[in-house]
């Protein structure tokens, strides 16, 4: 079976043509007939061979001679090992669910198949990023499922925020990306292949002359492994490039369950873990990525507990949470940093579904000012919502306990104790806004339009079924997984695919670290539940006494703001006058000029053709005795 | 004996001729006999090759650019016949509606 | 056009050729297995023709389906048959590797032109039979041409597919134009001829022998380059095939003979004529003439940058879409040259790589101009595609495809063919040749993107027909879009195949 892995993102493909080709003119609201069967296929044949896997059988398998051109040489293969097996399982995974709940999210959107056909594509482009087996192949990937993130922000392309966000997403992407692919051409200047298997054979086999110090002091694998780590921090929103994932929320909510939370944005992650053996290469990379991971985790946390729209509380909070993946990352346990990555998915996914479905019930409200008290008419979307946010908050012995605890422990451990420290910080706020995001939408008065109130609905089945299997997720995927921490299944099977961690340089009990984030996320839920509970003027009473703060927090510490002051702004105001006084004189002066002069002589040549045939004689003759008398003469 | 050389010049100085009745002569027939001429006048380059090298692969060759030749003419007189019908005229100089 | 007869006869002559007359006692057995091909295609040549004679014009059906029978059989066994050691038949002809890549690129060329055409045959009235038959006999010299082990080979080939074609240009016997391209093609055709069978006279009077083999085996001595009967010879026959690929200034006759010629003739020329003509320069140069010496690179460079300038140029500001697209073809074999000038195995198989995306998306694009141009239109202007995008977006989208392909514009099989044949030519230390192709490549999207803009800016004008799309063109269409996405998309296949065949081909 695991020959056949070509099957696991050839069925989206698939879907993406039949889709693409017959969505608009004949399938219409029947377009998911061919996009959740394309998906569930995909995922089926994941299963199977993710059992293979499991069993101990990996497969560097080359497809095809993609790209040869001389020494370059890229085939289209996949590597299918733990890792690879991992991420596919997420992505088809949830990916086949949110397919089956935009069943009944989208019904009746006039582009329901354009909908599918950018879904199946995404589907498509993430396998391709996960099952590669060179960096090119992933870098194909990686812009497809840009492109497709690019198309489903803006999918509403009448609402001009919505564009807006596309474009915004597009743009600061576009610096990650840049970085990303500097970073291949250093790798492939440096080692000769994009080939995992080749890149890490040589890594391993020449450590001395790339860790050598090259340009600037700094070696050969930091400049890659830093170049490369540019992509992931525009993929995966971590500070600085993090302001793209906040508009995005723009999409519709499937999109930014799939695409924005469980999957996409762990692009970046996932590069980082596969590129494992590079990055143990270089210690200073590892700390950049540790650090910006930390400090990102707790300062999307902080903003997340003053937001008002339920869609942007939750993008903050997976800015957060990727965050604690590169943490985990950076200090070297890879493992657990997928493992996050897994439990994420998980109920992320299940956050935004549920998110969904309130707004669905409400006829698009996201705000949560006008909700509340929505737990009795939407019974099953708030019980599972509850356990999302509970798994997500670190209460045991939900998924996300498992793995962020692990992920603080290694932080501990490996003596970073001021990450740790920031990590257990952002632990607690994440705790609290969650607990703040639940009580504002599903507990006390309901504050909406009360014409909406009486016309409440819960979930419909397609919606429903995936907000049930996602919350079963998130209840049992930590524990299953994730037990004992350190060895538990997720990383013995892990461990083939990811470099080695480091020694632990300290020593801790991990009962008393466990306890401790225990005790922290329950102080969170503590002053969440009474501040958005009990005593509900509270918050407003200290948002006025602390009115500075506030409103720092309330504009997200004023970052699009200087982005536009002291970027954007400028850069316009210098293309603006390159386009007036460079581009429009000089460039296209030229090319007005050139273009001219080419006409011509167009022109010119035209007129030789006579249409006498004497004449096209004369042009062979001359041909001929030039050719000969250069040979007579010329020797 | 006539040496190889005297041939290769005959050769030659009709292929010439030929050449320059392709280049200026307007009727479409005469142009066609001048380049008869210069394929006739490589064939004797052949056989004066061939009968120096003792080889029969130039006579061969003679032949089949013979019956090309014909071949060659029965198609040229068609054509020039169906454009006489149409634009009633032979001179080359006077068909020039394709062009630039 | 008997060519099999001729193929025994001049085996049986070879035996008899020993000096003195001395007669060998045996031919040698012929090699059924390598003449099949040819045999098979002149079967179905004949056939057609005698179907013809019997059915008329009522069986347009029977007659297509045996012309298109024939090449399908006559195809795959040329594929099955492919990667199987060389067959040498009588000594003139040789089946290898690289002709069998040639060959299955001819009879897709010709399989398609038939395509197309069906509907264009029954609105001109054309006798389909005879039409068809021209076209076989066309693509048997095309094969001939491919695969030729001896001079006398490469020109009767050259003649066996020049014939027909001239033919096949005049078909239209009441319209001028045709009239006039079927004149300018046989005058100038027959006169390059001449150049180029006084080349073949001349190295066989240096060589002793018109074998390929015995010819490569006397230039293997560079001494032999001084005798004026070598450079003179290979100078003459260079004229010859420089027309027959239109380098400038060899060039004048194509655009004339392709706007008056019957439109999809003009397409199986642009398509086969070109890729039979490099074939043959390949295999000449290839397994006689390589290593040129360095002062033969000097005119080659010349005629490269000559023959893509102006060619490109030229198609600048045409207001015919066959004119325009008839001067890029000139502009593309000026590519091709840079590849030839490159000289080395990568460039040899780009060039493979190339004349097969060329060949489907000069196809794909006539198949599109039939399908718009009004019935009896023979020389379609610019503005027939006014407005295509909102008449008929799916084959507007096609023809953008082929325009991008055409411009060498990713992903499409265009870029990917420049993309090999330029690094061919920088790796080769050709870097000046290679700026000004893409220069020239350049200037040429100009031109193909404003094809583009027609369909998708201007409206469409008052009174204009329908576009009919006959199953033939809509397979043609399909087909050529597969193939170009897929050589721009995945490469691979077609790139690993036309490299072995050059590797056979160079040894």
């Amino acid at each position: 079976m695991i020959q056949y892995i070509w099957l696991v993102p050839a069925f989206p493909l698939v879907g993406v043509v039949i889709n693409g080709l017959f969505g608009r003119s004949y399938l219409r609201e029947r377009a998911h007939l061919v996009a959740v069967p394309a998906a569930g296929l995909s995922f089926l044949v994941a299963l199977l061979i993710a059992l293979e896997v499991v069993a101990g059988r990996t497969l560097d398998l080359h497809l095809y001679p993609w790209i040869v051109a001389g020494h370059f040489q890229v085939p289209i293969g996949f590597l299918v090992d733990p890792l690879a097996t991992v991420m596919m399982l997420t992505v088809t995974f949830v990916g086949l669910l949110i397919h089956i709940y935009s069943i009944g999210y989208m019904h009746g959107d006039p582009g329901y198949p354009r909908f599918f056909v950018y879904m199946n594509l995404f589907m498509f482009s993430m396998l391709m990023l996960v099952l590669a087996n060179n960096y090119l192949l992933m870098f194909l990937g990686w812009e497809g499922v840009g492109l497709c993130s690019y198309l489903l922000i803006g999918f509403w392309y009448e609402k001009k925020t919505a564009t807006d966000a596309g474009n915004k997403a597009f743009l600061v992407n576009r610096v990650g990306d840049a970085g990303f692919l500097l970073g291949l051409f250093l790798l492939w200047t440096t080692c000769g292949t994009l080939q995992y298997a080749e890149v890490f054979a040589r890594a391993a086999a020449l450590p001395a002359p790339l860790t050598a110090p090259a340009v600037g002091g700094v070696s050969l694998v930091t400049w890659i492994t830093l170049l490369l780590f540019i992509g992931a921090m525009g993929k995966s929103a971590q500070l600085p490039l993090y302001v793209w994932l906040p508009d995005a929320m723009e999409g519709p909510t499937p999109v930014s369950a799939l695409i924005h939370a469980a999957t996409m944005v762990t692009a970046g992650v996932y590069m980082v873990a596969r590129s494992s053996p590079l990055y143990s290469l270089a210690p200073p990379t590892l700390e950049l990525v540790a650090t910006i991971g930390a400090l990102t985790a707790l300062f999307a946390a902080t903003i997340a507990c003053v937001q008002t729209d339920i869609k942007r509380v939750i993008a903050y909070s997976t800015i957060s949470q990727l965050g604690y993946m590169f943490l985990g990352a950076g200090v070297g346990a890879y493992a657990s940093g997928i493992f996050h990555l897994a439990t994420h998915a998980f109920f992320k996914a299940l956050l935004f579904l549920g998110a969904g479905a309130v707004i669905h019930a409400l006829h698009g409200e996201q705000d949560l000012q006008r909700m509340g008290g929505l737990r009795r008419p939407l019974k099953l979307t708030a019980y599972t919502f509850l356990i999302g946010a509970a798994a997500n908050a670190g209460v045991f012995p939900l998924a996300g306990f498992w793995s962020k605890d692990e992920i603080l422990f290694a932080a501990f451990t490996t003596g970073h104790y001021g990450l740790w420290a920031l990590g257990l910080a952002g632990a607690f706020l994440t705790a609290f806004y969650m607990t703040r995001l639940y009580c504002l939408t599903f507990e006390g008065p309901f504050r909406g339009d009360p014409a909406h109130a009486r016309h409440l609905h819960d979930a419909p089945p397609s919606m429903a079924l995936p907000l049930l299997v996602l919350a079963l997720g998130s209840v049992v995927v930590g524990g299953l997984l994730g037990y004992p921490p350190e060895h538990g299944l997720v990383h013995q099977f892990l461990a083939p695919s990811l470099a080695a961690a480091p020694e632990a340089a300290g020593h801790a009990s991990a009962g008393l670290l466990a306890g401790l984030s225990l005790g922290v996320a329950g102080a969170g839920i503590g002053a969440g539940t009474l501040l958005y509970l009990r005593w509900r003027d509270v918050p407003e009473l200290l948002a006025a006494r602390f009115q500075r703060a506030y409103r720092l927090l309330w504009h997200q510490y004023y970052v699009d703001e200087v982005y536009w002051d002291w970027i954007a702004s400028p850069l316009m105001r210098l293309s603006a006058f390159l386009w007036r006084g460079f581009d429009v004189t000089i460039v296209d002066g030229a090319v007005d000029g050139v273009a001219r002069l080419l006409e011509l002589g167009s022109w010119r040549v035209r007129r030789l053709q006579t249409g006498v045939v004497f004449n096209y004689v004369l042009s062979i003759l001359a041909g001929a005795v030039l050719l000969l008398g250069y040979l007579v003469l010329g020797r | 004996m006539v040496p190889l050389w005297a041939y290769l010049f005959l050769s030659a100085f009709l292929f010439a001729v030929g050449v320059v009745g392709v280049a200026t002569r307007r009727n479409a027939l005469v142009i066609f006999m001048s380049i008869e001429l210069m394929l006739n006048a490589v064939n004797l380059s052949f056989v004066a090759f061939a009968r120096f090298l003792h080889s029969l692969d130039g006579q061969v060759f003679v032949f089949f650019v013979m019956t090309v030749a014909a071949a060659e003419v029965a198609v040229g007189l068609a054509i020039i016949i169906a454009i006489f019908r149409n634009a009633e005229t032979v001179n080359v100089d006077e068909v020039h509606l394709l062009k630039g | 056009m008997f060519l099999s007869t001729v193929i025994t006869m001049l085996a049986a002559a070879r035996t008899v050729s020993l000096p003195g007359g001395a007669v060998s006692a045996s031919a040698p057995a012929l090699d059924w297995g390598g003449a099949m091909p040819f045999l098979l295609l002149t079967g179905t040549a004949l056939g057609t023709l005698a179907l013809d004679l019997v059915v008329g014009g009522r069986g347009r059906f029977w007659l297509t389906a045996t012309g298109l029978g024939g090449l399908a059989i006559t195809g795959l066994t040329l594929v099955r048959g492919f990667g199987a050691p060389e067959a040498v038949v009588g000594g003139m002809l040789v089946l290898d590797d690289f002709a069998r890549f040639f060959h299955v690129v001819f009879l897709c060329i010709a399989a398609l032109t038939i395509l197309v055409a069906v509907e264009y045959v029954e609105q001109m009235g054309i006798p389909p039979g005879e039409f068809y038959a021209m076209i076989l006999f066309a693509v048997l010299g095309m094969m001939v041409m491919a695969s030729a082990a001896d001079l006398i080979m490469v020109f009767l080939g050259l003649e066996a597919l020049s014939i027909p074609l001239y033919i096949l240009a005049g078909f239209l016997r009441r319209q001028v134009g045709s009239n006039e391209s079927a004149l300018k093609y046989l005058l100038l055709g027959a006169f390059a001829s001449a150049f180029l069978l006084y080349g073949i006279a001349l190295l066989y009077g240096a060589a002793g022998s018109t074998r390929l083999a015995s010819v490569a085996a006397h230039l293997g001595d560079r001494g032999a380059w001084d005798n004026p009967l070598v450079y003179l010879g290979v100078g003459l026959l260079l004229v010859g095939l420089a027309f027959k690929v239109a380098a400038v200034p060899f060039h004048m006759w194509l655009p004339d003979v392709y706007e008056g010629a019957p439109t999809p003739i003009t397409a199986f020329m642009i398509a086969g004529t070109k890729a039979a003509a490099f074939a043959t320069l390949l295999r000449a140069l290839g397994t006689a003439l390589l290593p040129l010496p360095p002062e033969w690179t000097a005119p080659l460079w010349v005629l490269a940058l000559l023959t893509m300038g102006l060619g490109n140029i030229a198609a600048l500001t045409q207001q015919s879409i066959k004119r325009m697209l008839a001067y890029s073809s000139i502009g593309h074999a000026g590519y091709l040259l840079v590849a030839v000038v490159a000289g080395t195995s990568r460039g040899y198989s780009g060039i493979l790589f190339y004349l097969v995306v060329y060949a489907f998306m000069n196809l794909g694009a006539f198949a599109v101009i039939i399908a718009v141009a009004a019935p009896g239109e023979e020389r379609p202007a610019l503005s027939s595609v006014a407005g295509l995008a909102s008449r008929h977006p799916a084959l507007a989208f096609c023809m953008a495809i082929f325009m991008f392909s055409l411009a060498g514009i990713p992903p499409t099989g265009g870029f990917v063919g420049k993309l090999y044949i330029f690094s061919a030519a920088m790796e080769a230390n050709y870097v000046g040749l290679a700026l000004i192709a893409v220069l020239c490549s350049v200037i040429a999207v100009f031109f193909y993107l404003r094809v583009v803009m027609v369909m998708y800016m201007e409206e469409p004008r008052e009174g204009m027909p329908s576009p009919a799309l006959s199953p033939g063109i809509l397979f043609t269409l399909v087909l050529a879009m597969a193939v170009i996405l897929q050589t721009g998309i995945l490469p691979g296949t077609v790139w690993e195949v036309a490299v072995r065949a050059v590797e056979r081909l160079l040894g």
